[in-house]
């Protein structure tokens, strides 16, 4: 029997997430090469579903309603369960997004699934054995790997930035209409307020700059604003500088704010306490710049520049315009 | 209004994590009540000092999970359930059908819950006990009000208004529940303003509120408080869950890979600046798209 994989399309803002097309990928390494792997576009254009289509989706089924203008989660959970209903298939993926981390374990229970979360590395095994998905505990201090038991579905939720993403393929999938009931909705949105808009999301951002306590004001956030400007990434920060309030609690990256994996992460005036490290110490490549020698970041970081951030981020960022000048400005 | 709480035990953050034999050491270790569950105490308690009713704090885990139980009850929870565990294997859906059964009883008007568990980090547990119940849930909660059917800001033209005609959310002509909770809850850094009705479950993110310590006299009083344990056995018999269900399992336990020794740069603020970009190109890591 062919292996269906089904995957979960994230769109934000109506355009798809990286972190879609990590799943994707993902998908196609579960289902192997003569497998099937399926996405449910909910609420976004052709433009998307074509996307998919091209980079590794055999089928898309499209979900369109004016029920997932905005997103809920019984809405977006009776789409998927339609999918997941049809097909059958022997995983359904997710990311571990803020939709993900809820839509997975409610489905999972419908379903009769087992739910493995916020998985960083997945080892398919076509020869008969067993996948096995490896995730971080205790906030990193500790990894595990974990496999579903004998014939029971699986729901996986997907790290963001831990996989490559799916890249263009040979054979272009097909798209279809995915027919579903708009269920009895409990929630009923009131308001949204965005403080992440326009900005390139952090979870998904490639280098992330952030600033501690070290930067000393909401001003002293603006030289890192220009590093990630000349690099093409995202600021972040440590709960401290958010309490203090100099930058929002959108930023906070952490045990109690985001995950963050990107390929470098630059820590300024930040000093590396236990709750920070556990949001970033899965990054690629870790630079700190603190005045303090002793500051335990330095223990996690690759390169470390012990001096003051105001005097190096300046230099540094005027050194990466100088580089590829075309980003400058 | 009756209140469920969930909570687990857990590790402090600030511990080691110490591996031997293949599994991570509990010995001198230090628990405590996962932090986010004790947002969703704490909030579990104010609400209850605005309109009245009860907490009932819920946990699975091992004879030391007793010990959280009775903080929460110190903390001023009016009662406490204990499902023991006992060689169960770490399984979201069998735990998450072992507290459902425990909370199908008391049909409770609210749930309370930590977004995740600091340990496993899946936050899954929760969730899959909603969808058991056939409860609505709201995540990530950073802002809790429950108000009667009533409440002007409930018939406020809603940011989906063909959704809550669909359905019968509160403007429309039908109204689930005489009590709706609304709800502010943290997406991905934006808010979101969400109203749910009751029963409901809900689960706690860091800025719901600022969890208060227990006092001598709370646990005092906590003593004869009642605290009920009940076997896993026994509630998977009652509800037909079977305890053989497990539907994922650990096959191994690794320490975090390695990371290389870092460098410390030096020389004058200028001459590290241009080292590291460097470093970083020849590294390749700094050519993102710009
Ligand atoms: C339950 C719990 C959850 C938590 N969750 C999180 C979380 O998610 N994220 C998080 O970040 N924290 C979290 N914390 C807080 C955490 O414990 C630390 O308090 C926090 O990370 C410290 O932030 P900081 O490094 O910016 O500040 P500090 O520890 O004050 O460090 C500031 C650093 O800046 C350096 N510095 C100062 N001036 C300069 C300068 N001009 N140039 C260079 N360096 C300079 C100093 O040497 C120092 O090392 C949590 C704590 C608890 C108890």
């Amino acid at each position: 029997m062919t292996k269906k994989i089904l995957v979960y399309a994230e769109c934000r803002d109506g355009r798809l997430r990286r972190v879609a097309f990590e799943a994707l990928a993902a998908a196609r390494l579960l289902a192997g090469e003569d497998g099937e792997v399926h996405a449910v576009l909910a609420g976004a254009g052709p433009a998307e579903a074509e996307a998919l289509a091209a980079r590794g989706a055999d089928v898309v089924h499209a979900a369109d309603d004016p029920a997932l203008a905005v997103y809920t989660p019984e809405v977006y959970a009776a789409a998927l369960s339609a999918a997941f209903c049809s097909l059958k298939p022997q995983a359904l993926l997710l990311g571990h997004t803020a939709a993900g981390r809820e839509l997975a374990p409610r489905l999972a229970a419908a379903f009769g699934a087992g739910h493995i979360a916020d998985v960083t590395a997945v080892q398919a095994a076509h020869d008969g054995g067993e996948a096995v998905f490896t995730r971080p505990l205790y906030a990193g201090k500790a990894y595990e790997r974990r496999r579903f038991a004998p014939g029971v579905p699986w729901v996986v939720t997907i790290r963001p930035n831990n996989m490559p993403p799916a890249s263009p393929s040979e054979k272009q999938g097909t798209v279809q209409a995915l027919a579903f009931e708009v269920p009895p909705l409990y929630t009923s949105v009131r308001s949204i307020v965005r403080r992440t808009s326009g900005q390139i999301d952090l979870a998904e951002a490639d280098i992330v700059v952030s600033g501690g306590r070290g930067v000393r004001s909401a001003a002293g956030f603006e030289p890192l604003q220009q590093l990630a400007e000349a690099l093409g990434g995202a600021v972040g920060a440590s709960r401290a500088a958010c309490d203090a309030g100099y930058c929002d609690y959108a930023l906070q990256i952490g045990q109690t704010g985001k995950t963050v994996t990107p390929q470098l992460y630059i820590a300024c005036g930040i000093s590396g306490a236990i709750q920070h490290l556990a949001g970033m110490s899965g990054s690629r490549t870790i630079v700190a710049i603190n005045k303090d020698p002793d500051a335990p970041i330095f223990g996690v970081a690759d390169y470390g520049i012990v001096g003051d951030l105001f005097e190096v981020v300046p230099l540094l960022t005027s050194e990466f315009r100088k580089q590829r000048p075309s980003s400058a400005g | 209004m009756k209140t469920a709480v969930l909570l687990k035990q857990t590790f402090d953050t600030e511990e080691k994590i110490v591996f031997s034999n293949g599994t991570i050491a509990e010995e001198n270790a230090k628990f405590v009540i996962n932090p986010y569950d004790e947002y969703a105490l704490e909030e579990a308690l104010r609400l209850k000092e605005i309109h009245g009713g009860e907490v009932i704090a819920v946990t699975y885990g091992p004879e030391r999970a007793e010990e959280a139980l009775r903080t929460a009850l110190a903390l001023g929870a009016d009662e406490a359930v204990l499902i023991e565990q006992d060689g169960q294997p770490e399984d979201s859906s069998l735990i998450a059908a072992l507290l459902a059964a425990t909370l199908q009883p008391m049909s409770p008007d609210l749930v309370l819950a930590g977004l995740f568990a600091v340990d496993s980090g899946s936050g899954s547990v929760a969730l899959q006990a909603a969808e058991r119940l056939g409860l609505p849930h709201a995540s990530s909660a950073v802002k809790i009000e429950v108000v009667p059917a009533d409440d002007p800001r409930l018939h406020e033209k809603a940011l989906h208004p063909e959704a809550d005609e669909l359905t019968g959310a509160p403007n429309a002509s039908l109204v689930y529940s005489e009590r709706y909770a609304l709800i502010e809850r943290d997406v991905e850094g934006d808010s979101q303003h969400v109203a749910v009705p009751l029963p409901v479950l809900i689960t706690a993110q860091q800025g719901l509120n600022e969890p208060r310590y227990p006092s001598l006299p709370g646990i005092m009083k906590a003593k004869r408080k009642p605290l009920k344990r009940v076997s896993a056995e026994s509630i998977a018999q009652a509800a037909s869950v079977s305890l053989a269900a497990a539907r994922t399992e650990r096959t191994e336990l690794l320490p975090p890979a390695p990371r290389a020794a870092g460098r410390k740069l030096s020389g004058s603020a200028a001459e590290q600046a241009h080292e590291l970009a460097g470093l970083l190109a020849q590294a390749g890591v700094v050519k993102a798209e710009p």
